[in-house]
């Protein structure tokens, strides 16, 4: 039967399920995004009148008095989310080329499954150990132990997303190196890892887009604080901590500092996309071609 | 069948010395599967040799057991000897990679780093060993583009990336490659099977060009191009050397059936 003989009455029908299909699909879509872009804009609304200069300098006040802000627990959320990537992005990527490049070995398998379930775990869980491992032996909260949790956090994801970069990187050009009489570690770092550094920046990112957005491994390391810190060994503020303290506290000042503080959380995540984006851009073979 | 056929055809060189890499009784498989069955078999120096035969017969699997790149994949074995100016390089005490300096490769798809220039490119194997001085580095690069017959198409975009170029001129960036780390033998797997004629006209003429300095041993499929450019030819079969002689004799005087049946296009 010819496309010609085809009954009118069966090509519509196909027509139809046609549209229907893309409907669907175009609804879906919309259930997905909406729900972000309500977030998103409720968050603006309710945040953006408490930005100012002062807001974002200023320690805290009591909840009566004006002038209040969120300063500590920016430097706060900055330190530990730093420390984090300090011990993690080290540990994380050696892991990932060891996942990558020695992919047979048992032991690539046993712990590559091992650090998969880590990714998984509850932060709960993670912040308690290390309140047993650091707060209990130092006897204080402490941004060190905050960040100890975070590095916890970010360490698997890392691992992960170095691991799947390396590995698509082409066989062909390890083996164009080992040809030329170069070494394996040297091939390994110079070669591979820098063909595959776009994906391991990306990588960071999600991590320390994560850490930056956790609660629970800080409630019991880092606590919180009212002051600036001075000491790596002290109890710290970070925005997730103040966002939750102020959001319960029922007091409408700090509830409206909350939103702001969630705001600024927003933003910061933003700038670091864009960031990463702008770099990966600037990297890639396209922009090379025009240098 | 293959009784007869294994009798090998000596050339006189396989006598004489001068032979810059030869194998004895050279085995290599994957996990359980036998590829080459114990080929021996003597490079002459500062000659091109082709290795020619049908698809599976364990041409490309040699010379990646020459250059002691075969080992590199998981499962991979090798048994036997190859000799570098008569040294065998499978002893313990050789180090691979001082081997892989000497004996270099350009492989079937060209692969230049896509992270470097194609100035990079060309000195990578210098610049990866330690080596700083720029002077040394401008010359080595021009030195190797010339000889690889691109230096003309990239002299003034030598900061352009490697990834940039058509594919006959990106092989003969990694043929550029090759050379510049000075080796003595160059193995070439296939270069010219992905190029269209032209490409494949210029590397054919470069690999003439550098037989003068170095010792040239190329897997190909097509058997023209064994004839244009190869001195020596041997014909492989199912992991076993069927022939090797000069590439006219060859090609003109078969003296295995098989050999005959392939040149004349019965199987392949």
């Amino acid at each position: 039967m010819t496309k010609a003989n085809l009954p009118a009455r069966i090509s519509l029908w196909r027509k139809i399920v046609d549209k229907l299909m893309t409907i669907l699909v175009l609804i879906a879509v919309v259930l997905a995004i909406v729900p972000l872009i309500l977030i998103l804009g409720d968050v603006f609304m309710k945040g953006a009148p408490a930005l100012s200069i002062g807001f974002l300098t200023n320690v805290p006040t009591a909840q009566n008095i004006s002038g209040g802000g969120i300063g500590p627990a920016i430097q706060g959320s900055f330190i530990m989310v730093g420390l984090g990537a300090l011990i993690s992005v080290p540990i994380g990527v050696g892991a990932g080329i060891f996942f990558s490049e020695w992919s047979t070995s048992k032991l690539s398998t046993i712990s590559g499954f091992m650090n998969d379930v880590l990714t998984g775990f509850p932060t709960m869980v993670l912040g308690l150990f290390v309140f047993i491992l650091i707060v209990l032996t130092t006897k204080e909260y402490s941004a060190f132990a905050g960040g100890v949790a975070l590095s916890l956090i970010m360490t698997p994801i890392i691992a992960r997303t170095t691991s799947e970069s390396l590995k698509l990187v082409p066989t062909s050009l390890r083996e164009a190196s080992m040809a030329l009489g170069i070494p394996r570690w040297k091939t390994v770092l110079r070669i591979v890892l820098s063909t595959g550094k776009n994906g391991l920046l990306t990588g960071v990112l999600l991590a320390v887009a994560r850490a930056m957005g956790e609660t629970a491994p800080l409630l019991f390391t880092a606590a919180t604080s009212v002051i600036f810190a001075k000491s790596l060994f002290l109890p710290t503020a970070s925005l997730t901590i103040y966002i939750y303290n102020y959001a319960i506290s029922g007091a409408p000042s700090l509830v409206t500092q909350a939103w702001g503080a969630a705001l600024l959380l927003i933003l910061v995540l933003l700038a670091l996309n864009l960031l990463v984006k702008l770099t990966i851009g600037r990297n890639s073979s396209k922009a090379r071609m025009e240098m | 069948m293959l009784g007869g056929a294994l009798k090998i055809s000596k050339h006189k060189s396989l006598d004489s010395p001068g032979a810059k890499i030869a194998t004895k009784d050279l085995k290599a498989n994957f996990g359980k599967m036998q590829v080459l069955k114990g080929i021996t078999l003597r490079f002459p120096e500062n000659k091109v040799t082709a290795i020619m035969g049908p698809s599976g017969c364990g041409k490309t699997t040699l010379i990646r057991c020459l250059n002691r790149i075969h080992e590199l994949t998981p499962n991979a074995k090798v048994e036997g000897e190859v000799l570098l100016d008569g040294v065998n390089i499978y002893s313990p005490q050789v180090d691979p990679v001082a081997i892989r300096r000497r004996i270099g490769m350009v492989f079937q798809k060209a692969n230049p780093f896509p992270t470097m220039s194609i100035f990079d490119n060309a000195v990578a194997g210098l610049k990866l060993a330690g080596v700083r001085n720029s002077e040394t580095l401008n010359s080595m690069a021009e030195k190797s583009l010339r000889m690889a017959f691109l230096w003309d198409e990239v002299k003034d975009d030598l900061k352009k990336s490697g990834t940039n170029l058509s594919g006959g001129q990106q092989q003969r960036l990694c043929i550029a490659r090759a050379l510049a780390v000075e080796p003595e033998v160059i193995l070439m797997d296939e270069p010219c099977s992905a190029l269209d004629p032209i490409a494949t006209a210029k590397i054919e003429e470069s690999i003439v060009a550098l037989k003068k300095e170095f010792t040239i041993i190329i897997v190909t499929h097509n058997m023209q191009q064994a004839a244009r450019v190869s001195d020596f030819t041997a014909f492989m079969y199912l992991g076993q050397l069927i022939e090797f002689d000069t590439t006219s004799e060859v090609f003109e005087n078969p003296k295995s059936e098989l050999t005959e049946k392939y040149i004349t296009g019965k199987f392949g």
